[in-house]
């Protein structure tokens, strides 16, 4: 099952190694990796998903947890989350295309934040089944180039 | 405020630290800190090859409970100590490693002695600094000695680079150690405690599974008094050897791969399994579905990550053993309903079971005329040294029959690399240990292929006058592995023969320590004897029977109780 782990940190050289050394040393898999800074400069928050039963998960969050570096780590997925990822992506627009392409793009609530003679670049944002909805659609049109953030994500606030 | 050099001021956080000895090897980016150990007052002990300086740090840890130090330079210097570093860490001890390193502004140049060490011992350390301003000097090693030794142990490594330890630095004053992102759990909660101690009570047929873990924080009397208040039997990880005092007879020694016929039993019968300081490595359970198949575990433990990682286990406890244990044994002694007489006999049919199953298969071995039997060697050193010496070992069969034969009564007297398997550990751990006692024996109980991997360390030993024992087992082959391959493999003995070793009594010798042979049994005792009279490294070589196996055997994969037996 997929799993998003939200993971506080020192922002500190070699800390985002000793993360990823962990996964690749244990046999755990990414399948996206997020990181920047807090309101704290010296403090990142890292989004991770992973894919895994309910006993890696355990291993994953205890052992990322046992590392000195990190603060926090919270298995948001066991809660209420909002999760966004963005995408850029370099779709074929020709004449014959053009149109459609704007009509796709506004049914996703994208914006082309390039444009030249032959191609859009479009800018969506949403959850990872929704960017990959609008790849799904966009890819028989011609996708030329894609660049994925991966999932940030927050959990909730409590209601009330 | 008057500044001080960076290596001024690392000798003196030492000293504040305590240390009194570290182990090294001098190299160009660590010459400004050998200057400064040319007049301090702590002892640097050169070794000959820098694998040695970290097994030596790491064995004065185990055998003191303090931190070991060990001062590498640079590149091939550091390099060197990685095997170290990694014994260190899968046994959980303390040692803080020092390197040196290219100045600053040449890090990352390729220059020369340069590695990225802080790289490539990443997932072998607790933890590891590059200490890249001398405002962090001092903080750093602090923190370094701090992580080293709480929470569960483990090696700390900074690199130093040439021009911070060459820098002028203001001391900064000792200020307690506060990490909100390092704070490792002590005491256990208190509502897991009572569930375990109902669990014990109510059990039957329960088996204490003692680890390392209890040796590292010093929790064996509170493990012997729980143990001897409920009458529960005790078996012993490799690390947790000492644990329990091992001529006990609550004690069935050993459990796991090489363990007793007895402890393997137990714990493939009990109906309660109280793991205390241990990790439920694969040594130790062999198949992992028929491992204390019918039991309820208990788990003691510092590290959570241990907890669940390999057996599901039904009343965990994150904290410090000794922590835990103590609060055990107060639930107990708090109880009033328990009567002493009630609890000393209770479980009394489960241990007749267990002496039975001690009387049908005890560790033994068929003796041979005057062919000497490696086993008979360990024993005789057992009672030569009154059970009381330090024994370190190499890895491999001489190991598993020193774990099983020396009956080790007290904790921090087996040395030992349980989870790395480190052949070329047993001598600079013996030299470690004898720094640590001088008094004591210390001996190591080595094979003649093991001991090749590190014996440039005698001249270690000679030159501090550190009159360690080595007793090697010598039968010609790599026995663990020629074992392996004739039970495995059809006995084809692939590169584990080595009747090319060197005449290691005429080594000795060269060394300018004392070299004794045995080639009969009647001549082991007075060798041993002479061994132990002789204020100098000794080397006895012992000839042994070639193709001697060690017994109990559970083949890697199988149920602990399918058991090959001698």
């Amino acid at each position: 099952m997929k799993h998003t782990i939200s993971v506080l940190l020192q922002n500190k050289p070699g800390v985002l190694s000793r993360v990823t050394g962990l996964f690749s040393g244990r046999g755990f898999n990414i399948e996206s990796l997020c990181v920047a800074e807090t309101l704290e400069p010296e403090v990142s928050c890292m989004t991770l998903v992973t894919i895994g039963d309910n006993f890696i998960i355990e291993q994953i969050t205890k052992q990322l947890h046992k590392l000195i570096d990190v603060i926090k780590v919270t298995d948001i997925s066991n809660k209420e989350y909002v999760e966004r990822e963005m995408v850029l992506i370099r779709v074929k627009a020709e004449a014959s295309t053009r149109a459609e392409v704007l009509r796709v793009i506004d049914i996703f609530r994208g914006k082309v934040v390039d444009v030249s003679p032959k191609s859009y670049a479009v800018e969506v944002t949403g959850s990872a089944s929704k960017i990959q909805a609008i790849i799904d659609i966009l890819r028989p049109i011609g996708i030329k180039e894609i660049v994925r953030t991966g999932t940030i994500a927050m959990a909730r606030a409590n209601k009330g | 405020m008057k500044k001080i050099t960076g290596s001024q001021a690392i000798v003196k956080c030492l000293q504040e630290e305590g240390i009194k000895t570290i182990f090294g090897f001098p190299g160009g980016a660590v010459l400004d800190l050998y200057d400064q150990l040319y007049d301090a007052e702590i002892q640097h002990v050169l070794v000959r090859h820098e694998q040695g300086a970290v097994h030596a740090a790491d064995a004065y840890a185990r055998v003191t409970g303090k931190v070991g130090v060990a001062l590498l330079t640079s590149g091939p210097g550091a390099t060197n100590g990685v095997t170290g570093i990694a014994t260190a860490y899968m046994d959980s001890i303390p040692v803080v490693i020092l390197t040196g390193q290219v100045p600053t502004p040449l890090i990352g140049n390729d220059a020369f002695q340069e590695v990225d060490i802080v790289g490539i011992t990443r997932p072998c350390t607790k933890h590891n600094y590059l200490v890249k301003s001398g405002i962090d000097l001092i903080p750093t090693i602090r923190e370094a000695f701090h992580i080293a030794r709480s929470g569960r142990p483990g090696p700390v490594l900074v690199d130093l680079p040439k021009d911070v330890v060459a820098g002028m630095i203001a001391y900064p004053e000792i200020k307690p150690i506060r990490m909100h992102n390092y704070q490792p759990t002590y005491e256990p909660h208190i509502g897991q405690v009572a569930k375990a101690c109902k669990a014990i009570l109510s059990a039957s047929r329960p088996v204490l599974y003692a680890g390392g873990g209890v040796i590292l924080s010093d929790s064996h009397s509170e493990l012997t008094e729980l143990a001897t208040r409920l009458n529960i039997p005790v078996t012993m990880t490799l690390m947790g050897l000492g644990a329990f005092p091992g001529s006990h007879a609550l004690s069935m020694g050993m459990l796991g791969m090489h363990g007793t016929y007895a402890a393997n039993m137990a714990v493939a019968n009990c109906d309660l399994l109280i793991a205390v300081g241990s990790r439920f490595d694969d040594r130790v359970t062999g198949r992992l579905d028929a491992f204390a198949r019918n039991a309820q575990i208990i788990h003691i433990d510092i590290d959570p990550t241990s907890i669940s990682k390999n057996v599901k286990v039904d009343i965990p406890i994150v904290a410090d053993c000794k922590y835990a244990l103590t609060a055990i044994n107060n639930w107990f002694n708090s109880e009033k309903s328990l009567s002493p007489g009630e609890t000393a006999t209770k479980n009394q049919a489960w241990i007749d079971t267990i002496n039975t199953w001690k009387v049908e298969h005890p560790l033994c071995y068929m003796d041979d005329g005057d062919i000497i039997k490696p086993q008979y060697v360990v024993e005789k050193l057992d009672e030569l040294t009154g059970g009381d010496a330090i024994i370190t070992t190499e890895v491999g069969q001489n190991q598993m029959w020193a774990a099983q034969f020396y009956k080790f009564n007290s904790p921090r007297r087996f040395v030992t690399s349980g989870g790395l398997g480190t052949m070329g550990f047993g001598l600079p751990a013996a030299i470690g240990a004898k720094m640590a006692f001088p008094d004591k024996h210390v001996i190591d109980i080595a094979g003649d292929g093991s001991i090749q991997m590190n014996i440039q360390e005698l001249a270690t030993a000679r030159q501090y006058n550190c009159p360690v024992k080595v007793a090697i087992l010598n039968n010609g082959y790599l026995g663990m592995v020629r074992q392996w391959q004739e039970l495995f493999y059809n006995k084809r003995y692939s590169s584990t023969v080595m009747d090319t070793v060197p005449d290691f009594v005429a080594l000795a010798r060269a060394y300018g320590a004392v070299g004794l042979r045995a080639e009969k049994k009647s001549e082991v005792e007075p060798v041993i004897k002479e061994a132990l009279a002789t204020k100098n490294v000794v080397i006895m070589d012992f000839k042994v029977a070639r193709e001697e196996g060690v017994y109990p055997m559970v083949p890697a994969g199988k149920a602990t109780t399918e058991m090959l037996l001698v």
